[in-house]
């Protein structure tokens, strides 16, 4: 019996979505026992026309990282979509728009202006941006399209199931694969991790104060941070309690506070406002001043609560910005 | 929920959703009516047991589908039914007013005010100051945008459509 078959793609991402497939480390032995890898641009030697060429549905699933702002993205993502059985949306940036999701507060204009003319590390006197088409030598080449909105997959094609995490880790990896080649699937639309919040399995759950009552926020490098103490009880913002789990708690594990890249769970319609409502309903003070007092501590909101889901929070993007391209 | 009101005559007219609690603003919102005191239309009023029960995310919701402002209506400070969910109101509030702003979104759309069950009065002079602003400011128009940047994937999707059924006729040809 031929070995189903598998694809794995990267748009906007880091590339440690990739590294997070290579993380099985010898696991990934198994897996490729099990399937074959038809298109891995970062791992093997495929090409688009590879892909194209086969019949569609002919792939099992592919794992599609990266949220989608260019033209060529969204071509890929139309075109794995077609060629897979089932889509599947892996790590962060792809379930909820991930850190590239964070262009979604400022204009296309403003972005292209910063990075290629005004940022301190770039030389570019004849202020060139890169151009859609060019031509040298009576060849034309060509560039994919920045687009104004940076989107989650689901904005763009239809998804069956979502792995999320910044980068997902090995344990649900593993876990989704095996569920996929054992025909153990859950409902289309599933998040492939357990709907539960982080705290649920963080260590320092038992210091979990039941009364917070914050007098300060303290941002992660302004403290010297307790390695059991919860992060809670630190006056730190840490994510745990608005984020589903499945990581295994590293970051709390690390001294670190959750950031929430796992998203929220699937009660949860935006991560980022439930986040804000439970910090500042905690809050001790009663008067408007002492609470803006209080709430100096975080000084950027939208980063802070949707570091990983401006695209899919219910606001997508900030308003007002200009959309039609080439303004 | 859809908050977009219909519009009369073809001319725009402000949608504002307001949160009011169900022992003070909701109660005040009321005598205005009995009193018969006359204040703008363009408000649709969701009653809660408490401004403590307005989670952030009907804030949001209510502006992405449609509303031009958000109103929420609460006891005083010390007069809350419950001792305490006015506060966490109105800590919610002055976060959330700073996020919405940063989102693109004017300060004069989201207004929290404490009007007791006896201010009826304070309701009428509240939604029509707010009705005049948000007629100022013009649409949000949040619903219109997303239907833009939709709208952008639909084109994409016939368009690589088309161009794939272009190639498959080459290779057949």
């Amino acid at each position: 019996m031929p070995k189903p078959k598998i694809g794995i793609y990267w748009c906007a991402s880091c590339g440690g979505c990739e590294e997070a497939v290579v993380d099985l480390a010898e696991d990934i032995l198994g897996v490729v026992e099990k399937v074959d890898i038809m298109f891995w641009p970062c791992a093997m030697d495929f090409k688009k026309a590879d892909v194209e060429a086969m019949p569609d549905k002919s792939l099992v699933a592919t794992l599609l990282n990266g949220a989608i702002r260019s033209s060529e993205q969204e071509e890929m993502a139309h075109m794995l979509r077609r060629k897979s059985k089932y889509m599947i949306a892996y790590g962060s940036c792809a379930c909820t728009g991930g850190i590239p999701a964070l262009a979604n507060q400022f204009p296309r204009e403003q972005i292209l202006r910063y990075v290629y003319e005004e940022s301190p590390t770039t030389v570019n006197e004849a202020k060139t941006r890169p151009q859609l088409k060019f031509a040298e030598a009576g060849r034309e080449v060509t560039l994919p399209e920045l687009r104004n909105v940076v989107r989650s997959l689901d904005q763009v094609v239809d998804v069956d199931y979502y792995i999320p995490g910044c980068p997902p880790t090995p344990k649900i990896t593993k876990a989704a694969i095996g569920a996929l080649l054992e025909g153990r699937m859950p409902p289309k639309g599933s998040v492939l991790s357990p709907d539960v919040a982080l705290c649920e399995e963080c260590s320092r759950r038992d210091s979990k104060p039941t009364n917070v009552a914050f007098t300060e926020f303290k941002r992660t490098h302004q403290k010297h941070l307790d390695p059991q103490l919860c992060f809670l009880a630190q006056g730190v913002i840490c994510m745990g309690a608005a984020t589903r789990q499945g990581c295994g708690a590293q970051c709390p594990s690390g001294n670190m506070p959750c950031t929430g890249c796992f998203g929220g769970t699937d009660r949860v319609k935006d991560q980022g406002a439930k986040a804000l409502s439970s910090f500042c309903a905690n809050i001790a003070a009663k008067e408007a001043d002492e609470i803006d007092q209080t709430l100096k501590g975080i000084p950027d909101p939208v980063g802070t609560f949707y570091r990983y889901g401006l695209a899919k929070s219910l606001l997508r993007r900030k308003a007002g910005l200009p959309m039609s391209n080439g303004k | 929920m859809n908050a977009t009101p219909k519009p009369t005559n073809g001319s725009w007219s402000p949608s504002l959703v307001a949160f009011f609690c169900n022992w003070c603003t909701y109660t005040a919102a009321d005598l205005a009516g009995v009193s018969r005191m006359k204040y703008a239309p363009n408000i649709r009023t969701i009653r809660l047991m408490c401004s403590g029960r307005v989670d952030p995310q009907f804030i949001l919701d209510a502006f992405s589908k449609g509303a031009d402002g958000v109103l929420i209506g609460g006891c005083h400070p010390n007069d809350c039914h419950y001792a305490e969910g006015n506060y966490k109101c109105l800590r919610r509030f002055r976060l959330i007013k700073r996020m919405v702003a940063d989102l693109g979104i004017e300060e004069q759309r989201l207004r929290l005010e404490w009007i007791s069950a006896a201010e009826g009065e304070k309701v009428k002079t509240v939604v029509n100051e707010m009705v005049d602003q948000l007629k100022a400011l013009g649409p949000l128009g949040i619903p219109k945008q997303f239907a833009e940047w939709d709208a952008e994937m639909t084109r994409l999707e016939h368009a690589a459509q088309t161009s794939q059924s272009a190639e498959s006729e080459v290779a057949h040809a």
